[in-house]
């Protein structure tokens, strides 16, 4: 009974801490349109405009935050600066980021749908899959170790950074033992599950410890998502820079909490020049 | 003070400190940092805490509730701009962003890593602002606000361009020059700015541009281009100021009617909007299209762009034609039509002399000079001869501003391949929307910030230097009133050899005028090869 009361605690505060916080975000208004352009802008017709690195229609903006989040577009991008004498810098493509997220995102992923297989019945998607718990520790081993054996990166690492990767790992592994070596009573799992799932819990019994490290972890993980840098995940789909389109001269972005400038008035402008506007022969709106 | 030599400010050391970050607090050495804000020109636009001090003074002279001031300036921004919010919340600090600032790489300082320049800043908002950094404190990589925080602030905050180039990489769209801005604004709340910003938005504010040019003397210097325009084409243009009824009004950075080389390209505007006999007036209470504001407050930003639509407005013209600049149409672009609009008594731009309908401004009413030019070269209405500009091997640099707050990237290119016949483009990681900045842009090109602007500028000057060693590149083509200030003696200090001009100094160059006579040099008084 613990053991669902804690599964079901880290998913409450996992779901009020989600909706808070993108109540949060979203209850912030966009003052500005603020869309970072990178790609040329829509203007005359013989130059050709990049619809998706600077869109100018909401769909088009739509699209380049879809590939932002699924693809990572802007990593792809990614290059490191090397200084050479001359002085001349030269950037290298550096696309290993890229690849170790999008391997370590998109395995977790799948074993995350995989999981559903406890829940529902048939069991429909995302089989188990050696390569896939492969990819998963590879790509976690990978985003740890860049953090320690770079400096520059370890530098900036935070020790908080080290948290969800710690949580990850022991989610991770203890889940991946159970399904290749220590093998689990998978059906008093799915009981448990769908005990939760139903909110009818029962105790999981035959069980080892293992299960309870995994869902221990994974609980705390779950938690953790809205109130750390986890939260990400709903914050992609949120950034100003590239969920706007770029038409601010073509359509007005209205802000509502700006108050009128006060302005210096062309009025009093006059009012200090006006003799010498005079002699200057400039027209005046007052003699 | 002796500045530093060249090969001294290229031994540069990325190894980052031993101990942990944050480490100590900013050094305030001589020509790394920009003069404080003098008290006449905080007390002249009535902003907070005017005073005599200087960044390396130990006491800054701030008010008694200081720290509230400020937390509470945080409060409020957490509460109006969604941008600051999500950007102290997501950083997963995955450092992508780390060596795309060209102060990084100039210095190899690692608080000019974008990540950690934000961290100034968000290690104080987790300190207020979250659970996790309430509770946790340092565990949670959160730190209170002291003095000597404050003062890191100070430096690294105006360490920063605001030039966008390390959002182009943050896979969250995370744009440190959004976090610069508020961070100013906090400073500004307590009267920590630099006298580099504020004695520019001082003029401004009253003159009607940055430089404190009068009325009398704005027109002075128009006639005194006519003249030179008469002298060296014998073709007599016009240029009017505050006329009522024109049907475009014109508005360009104020360094073009003073600063040199803007200049020359203050000569080619006019050459062009002659040929090409567009009814437009200048405006001398409107004669600023830069606008310091926005590196103090978006409160300031909006004052200052308002005279425009007031004084296009009062003037009765059609729509606004804007000049080069770079931060100007970050302005004119992303903020003026939200801002001070709607203008709903100007009309949708139309070009008087091809019919173009510029539908991508047609709410803001402002067109940039550089698509309306274009235009008229895609429409073959003026008579360009490249073979004018044949001493010049051009590259071209784009402005941050243009590139990543609007796109402005073919438009130039189509002008420059059209006046010139050697052209040549730095390598594609320094240009477009990854274009590195001058190093003096948002108010830091001050004299006395002659280091941090030449370290800077260093990875600029490298990739001009390549494309000299390359193509013999002999002038860099830009369309920012900043980079015309800076440039020409960053690529001197780094490069040699290296010209800088406007595109419309060149297009000026190129343009035969109808009924010209034969031109005896170039718009600088040179003569053609
Ligand atoms: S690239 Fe973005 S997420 Fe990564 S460290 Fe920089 S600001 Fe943070
Ligand atoms: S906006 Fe530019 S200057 Fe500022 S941190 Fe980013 S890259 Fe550096």
């Amino acid at each position: 009974m613990v053991t669902a009361a804690i599964a079901y605690l880290a998913f409450a505060i996992f779901v009020a801490g989600t909706v808070w916080r993108v109540v949060a975000w979203a209850r912030v208004p966009v003052p500005f349109p603020i869309a970072l352009t990178c790609g040329q802008q829509k203007s005359l017709d013989g130059i050709r405009a990049a619809w998706l690195e600077n869109p100018w229609t909401p769909a088009g903006a739509a699209c380049r935050t879809a590939l932002e989040a699924l693809l990572f577009r802007s990593l792809f991008r990614n290059s490191r600066a090397q200084f050479l004498p001359g002085p001349r810098f030269i950037y290298r493509p550096a696309l290993s980021l890229w690849a170790g997220a999008l391997l370590f995102h998109v395995c977790l992923f799948w074993v995350w749908i995989g999981h559903l297989r406890f829940f529902v019945d048939p069991a429909l998607l995302g089989p188990a899959n050696r390569f896939v718990d492969a990819g998963l520790l590879a790509g976690l081993a990978f985003l740890f170790l860049r953090r320690v054996l770079d400096p520059r990166l370890r530098y900036l690492t935070l020790l908080s950074d080290y948290l969800p990767l710690a949580l990850l790992a022991t989610v991770a592994s203890s889940g991946i033992l159970m399904r290749w070596w220590f093998h689990t009573d998978a059906a008093a799992v799915k009981r448990f599950a769908l005990g939760l799932a139903t909110f009818h819990p029962i105790a999981p019994v035959g069980v080892g410890l293992l299960f309870y490290v995994h869902l221990f972890a994974a609980s705390a993980l779950v938690a953790t998502i809205p109130f750390t840098k986890l939260a990400h995940i709903a914050g992609v789909f949120f950034s100003p820079t590239r969920n706007l389109p770029n038409r601010s001269r073509a359509r007005r972005h209205v802000n509502p909490w700006l108050a009128p400038a006060q302005v210096h008035t062309y009025a009093e402008w006059e009012d200090e020049f006006r003799d010498r506007m005079r002699v200057a022969g400039l027209p005046l709106e007052r003699q | 003070m002796a500045e530093p030599k060249p090969d001294e400010l290229v031994q540069i050391d990325y190894a980052p400190p031993h101990a942990p970050w944050p480490g100590p607090g900013a050094q305030f050495r001589k020509g790394t940092y920009s003069h404080a804000g003098a008290a006449k020109n905080l007390k002249y636009l009535g902003l907070p805490n005017p005073r005599d001090w200087q960044p390396p003074d130990a006491d800054w002279k701030l008010p008694e509730n200081w720290r509230e001031i400020v937390i509470q300036g945080m409060r409020e921004r957490l509460e109006k701009y969604r941008s600051f919010r999500l950007f102290m919340d997501i950083c997963v600090r995955c450092g992508a962003c780390a060596d795309k600032c060209h102060f990084y790489l100039g210095t190899g300082d690692p608080r000019n890593m974008p990540v950690l320049r934000a961290e100034l800043l968000r290690s104080v908002y987790r300190r207020y602002f979250t659970p996790a950094g309430r509770a946790l404190g340092r565990l949670a990589g959160a730190r209170d606000l002291t003095v000597d925080v404050l003062k890191e602030w100070f430096y690294y905050f105006y360490q920063c361009t605001e030039c966008r180039r390390c959002s182009v990489y943050c896979p969250f769209g995370i744009d440190t020059a959004e976090v610069t801005m508020v961070a100013r604004e906090l400073l500004n709340l307590v009267g920590c700015n630099i006298n580099w910003i504020v004695e520019p938005v001082a003029n401004c504010q009253r003159t009607g541009n940055h430089l404190g040019i009068q009325p009398h003397g704005f027109k002075d210097t128009l006639d005194f281009a006519v003249d030179e325009i008469a002298e060296l084409t014998g073709i007599r243009v016009e240029a009017s100021v505050n006329r009522k009824g024109a049907e475009i009004l014109f508005v360009a950075p104020s360094a073009d009617f003073y600063g040199t080389p803007h200049y020359y390209t203050l000569l080619g505007y006019l050459m062009v909007l002659h040929e090409a006999r567009v009814d437009y007036t200048f405006s001398a209470y409107a004669s600023e299209g830069g606008n310091f504001g926005m590196f103090v407050s978006h409160e300031l930003m909006q004052r200052l762009n308002a005279k425009i639509y007031a004084e296009a407005r009062r003037l009765g013209v059609k729509w606004v034609l804007g000049g080069e600049c770079g931060h100007m149409w970050r302005v004119l672009h992303q903020y003026m039509n939200t801002l001070n609009g709607p203008p709903d008594f100007l009309e949708p731009p139309v070009s008087p002399v091809t019919g173009t309908v510029f539908s991508n401004a047609r709410s803001a009413c402002a067109v940039h000079i550089c698509e309306f030019t274009a235009d008229l070269v895609a429409h073959g209405k003026l008579r360009l001869e490249p073979a004018r500009n044949d001493r010049f091997a051009v590259t071209f640099h784009d402005s941050c501003n243009t590139a990543r707050g609007m796109g402005l990237l073919e438009e130039p290119r189509l002008l420059l391949r059209a006046a010139c016949n050697r052209f040549f483009e730095m390598p594609e990681n320094t240009i477009r929307e990854r274009t590195l900045c001058c190093g003096s842009g948002a108010g830091l090109g001050g004299d006395e910030n002659f280091e941090t602007r030449m370290r800077g500028g260093l990875p600029r000057a490298a990739a001009v230097r390549q494309v000299k060693e390359a193509h013999g590149v002999n002038l860099l083509a830009c369309i920012c009133a900043i980079d015309k200030a800076s440039l020409p003696k960053l690529l001197d200090y780094w490069v040699g050899g290296v010209e800088v001009a406007g595109v419309h100094e060149l297009v000026g160059n190129a343009l035969v005028i109808e009924g010209e006579k034969p031109r005896a040099t170039d718009l600088r008084g040179e003569a053609y090869v």
